[in-house]
C-alpha cells in the first residue's frame, strides 16, 4: 500500500492573504498514474503544484510523498520528486550538460552514477545533440525540454509538470506527450494543464479543479463518456417529478437545477426534445424553456 | 552540497560581463589611487628623510590603499551581492533550488560562499599592488597581513549584508541600493558620533570604520575580530530565516 500510493494530498487548503486559493484538496496518486491537472487559469493549479513540491507552505493540510510529510522530512522527501514550474528553472549562461550535471549534483546523485543520469536523462529529452550549447541560445521547445530533463535527472518517483506543453509548436507538443506517456511507465506524474485533449491524449486520471476546489475526480474512459452524453435544459412552470421526466424515451438522467429548471443527459443523435416537448404538452407542465 | 552552490554562484558570475567590468574598474581605480600614492612617497621622501621615526613605506601607502579600497568597494560590491537570491527570484530559477532535497542553510551558505570566493579573487589582486613593492624594497609584512585581513573582514560583512538584502525582494535593483544604503549608514555612524556623549558611543562602537581603521594601522583587536564575525553571522542568519519565510509568503 505505502509503495503503491506515491503521492497523497490530504485536507489541503491555501491563503493569500485573505484570498482561498487552495480550498480543502484531497487525492491521492500510484505508481504508473499519470494524473491530469484540468482548470482554467487561476483555479488553483500552480499554487498546488508548488505546494506538492515544497516551494509554497499549505495553510492546512498535509502531503506526503511515498509516506514521507514534506513540512516534517523536505529533504527526504523533496529527494523522491521532480518538478516542471510554470517556467522552466534555466540558468541561461549555462551550456546543457553544466546545467544537467549541477542539478543532478544537487539532488544528489552519486559522483559515479552522475554521467549516466544526465546522459540518460539527455537522451530521454531528445537533447543528446545540443549538451554543449548554452540553454539561452536554444529556442523554447528546447529550453521546455531542458526542464523536463531538470525533473528527470535524478529518477524521482515523482514528476511533477507545470503546463509543459505551453508555447511549442504542435510536433513539439506530439514529442513531449509522448515524452510524459514513458515517463508515466515508472514514475507517477502529476500534469498541469487547461487543455483538454492534452490530457486525454496522455492522462490515466484526470481532476478538474475551479476556483480552489476540486469538481470532478475521474479516469479517462468517464471523462470521455461524460462528453459523448450531451444535455438539454428546460424550465417549466409546473414542474414534474424527476421521475417523469427520467422516464422519457433516451433521456439517461435528469438534474433538478431549482426552480422548475432541469438538466436532461442524453446521448448524441438521440435529442428527445420532442418528446419532451409533447409530454410537457399533454401533461400540462406548461414548459416556457428548452435549450439544447 | 553547499560547495557545489557556491561553485556555480562563482562560475556564474564569471560568466556574466558584469563581475569582470567590476574588477576591472575596481582594480582601474586603485590601481590609480595606489601610483599617486607611491609618487605622494617619492615626492615627500626628503623630509620624511630628516625626520626621526618617520612614517615607512608601508604606512604611507598601505593604509590609504586599503582604506579606499573600502569606499570603492562599499559602492562596487552591493552591484555583485543584488543578484544572489533576487535574481533566482526574479527568474524564477529558485525553485530548482527549493524543490531539490537542500536546506535553506546550505542554499544560504552556498550562495555566501560563492560571493565570498569572488571577494577574496578581488582582495588577492588589491593585494598584488603593495606586494609589488617588495620587488625594489622591503615592507612590513606584518602590518601587511593585519590590513589585508581586516579588508577580508569588511568586505566578507558588506557580503553578509547585500545577501540578506537580496533574500528581501525580486528587484535586483532594490537590493543593490538597500545594500548601499546600509553600508553607508554603517560606514557613517562615526560622523555623527563626534560630539562624544554616552549615547553617541553605541553609535560609534557599531561604525563599520572604527573597527576596520586600527586594523590598517596594524592594531589586531579581537573584539574588532569578533564585530565583524557577528556582523557576519547576524545577517547570514537572517538570510536563512528570509528563505524559510519565502515559502509563506501571502
Amino acid at each position: 500500500m505505502q509503495n503503491d500510493t506515491l503521492i497523497t494530498v490530504e485536507n489541503l487548503s491555501r491563503y493569500y492573504a485573505k484570498h482561498l486559493a487552495v480550498k480543502n484538496i484531497s487525492f491521492e496518486v500510484r505508481r504508473g498514474e499519470v494524473l491530469g491537472f484540468l482548470g482554467p487559469n487561476g483555479a488553483g493549479k500552480s499554487t498546488t503544484m508548488q505546494i506538492i513540491t515544497g516551494n509554497l507552505a499549505p495553510s492546512e493540510g498535509s502531503v506526503r510523498i511515498n509516506g514521507i510529510d514534506i513540512l516534517d522530512h523536505p529533504k527526504q522527501a523533496k529527494a523522491r520528486l521532480g518538478f516542471l514550474p510554470e517556467q522552466p528553472p534555466l540558468y541561461r549562461e549555462h551550456t546543457v550538460d553544466e546545467y544537467l550535471n549541477y542539478c543532478a549534483r544537487i539532488n544528489r546523485v552519486p559522483r559515479e552514477q552522475r554521467a549516466t543520469a544526465v546522459a540518460n536523462a539527455k537522451q530521454r529529452c531528445g537533447l543528446t545533440e545540443v549538451g554543449r550549447r548554452l540553454i539561452g541560445n536554444l529556442s523554447k521547445g528546447y529550453q521546455q525540454r531542458v526542464g523536463i530533463a531538470q525533473a528527470i535527472v535524478h529518477a524521482p518517483d515523482v514528476v511533477i509538470l507545470d503546463e509543459p506543453t505551453v508555447g511549442l509548436d504542435p510536433i513539439q507538443i506530439r514529442e513531449i506527450r509522448q515524452l510524459i506517456r514513458e515517463l508515466g511507465k515508472e514514475h507517477s506524474v502529476i500534469l498541469s494543464t487547461h487543455i483538454l485533449p492534452e490530457v486525454q491524449s496522455t492522462c490515466t486520471r484526470v481532476q478538474i479543479i475551479n476556483k480552489g476546489e476540486l469538481v470532478m475526480t475521474d479516469t479517462i474512459e468517464g471523462l470521455t463518456r461524460r462528453m459523448e452524453s450531451s444535455s438539454l435544459l428546460v424550465a417549466m412552470n409546473h414542474p414534474p417529478a424527476l421521475e417523469d421526466l427520467t422516464g422519457i424515451a433516451n433521456v439517461q438522467s435528469a438534474e433538478d437545477l431549482g426552480q422548475g429548471r432541469f438538466r436532461l443527459h442524453y446521448k448524441p443523435a438521440q435529442n428527445p426534445a420532442e418528446a419532451v416537448a409533447e409530454m410537457a404538452v399533454t401533461r400540462r407542465w406548461g414548459l416556457y424553456e428548452l435549450i439544447p | 552540497m553547499i560547495l557545489t552552490i557556491a561553485g556555480r554562484e562563482l562560475r556564474s558570475l564569471f560568466l556574466s560581463p558584469l563581475a569582470w567590468s567590476i574588477l576591472a574598474v575596481v582594480e582601474l581605480i586603485l590601481g590609480f589611487m595606489f601610483l599617486s600614492q607611491i609618487d605622494a612617497y617619492l615626492m615627500a621622501q626628503p623630509q620624511l628623510a630628516m625626520m626621526e621615526s618617520a612614517p615607512g613605506i608601508t604606512d604611507f601607502i598601505i593604509a590609504p590603499l586599503f582604506g579606499n579600497a573600502a569606499v570603492v568597494l562599499l559602492l562596487a560590491l552591493p552591484l555583485v551581492t543584488m543578484r544572489l537570491i533576487s535574481e533566482e527570484r526574479r527568474n524564477q530559477t529558485i525553485s530548482l533550488l527549493m524543490s531539490a532535497p537542500l536546506s535553506m542553510t546550505e542554499i544560504a551558505l552556498g550562495k555566501y560562499l560563492g560571493i565570498l570566493g569572488f571577494v577574496l579573487i578581488m582582495l588577492g589582486m588589491i593585494v598584488l599592488m603593495p606586494l609589488s613593492l617588495l620587488l625594489g624594497g622591503s615592507l612590513d609584512l606584518g602590518m601587511l597581513a593585519s590590513g589585508t585581513l581586516g579588508l577580508a573582514l569588511l568586505l566578507a560583512s558588506f557580503a553578509a549584508i547585500g545577501l540578506f538584502m537580496s533574500t528581501l525582494t525580486a528587484h535586483p535593483a532594490v537590493a543593490a541600493i538597500a545594500t548601499f544604503g546600509t553600508l553607508l549608514l554603517l560606514w557613517i555612524l562615526d560622523l555623527s558620533a563626534s560630539g562624544g556623549g554616552q549615547e553617541d558611543n553605541v553609535l560609534r562602537y557599531l561604525s563599520l570604520l572604527r573597527h576596520f581603521e586600527p586594523m590598517l594601522r596594524g592594531g589586531f583587536d579581537s573584539t574588532d575580530f569578533v564585530y565583524f564575525l557577528l556582523i557576519i553571522a547576524t545577517f547570514l542568519i537572517l538570510s536563512i530565516r528570509r528563505l524559510d519565510a519565502y515559502r509563506l509568503q501571502h
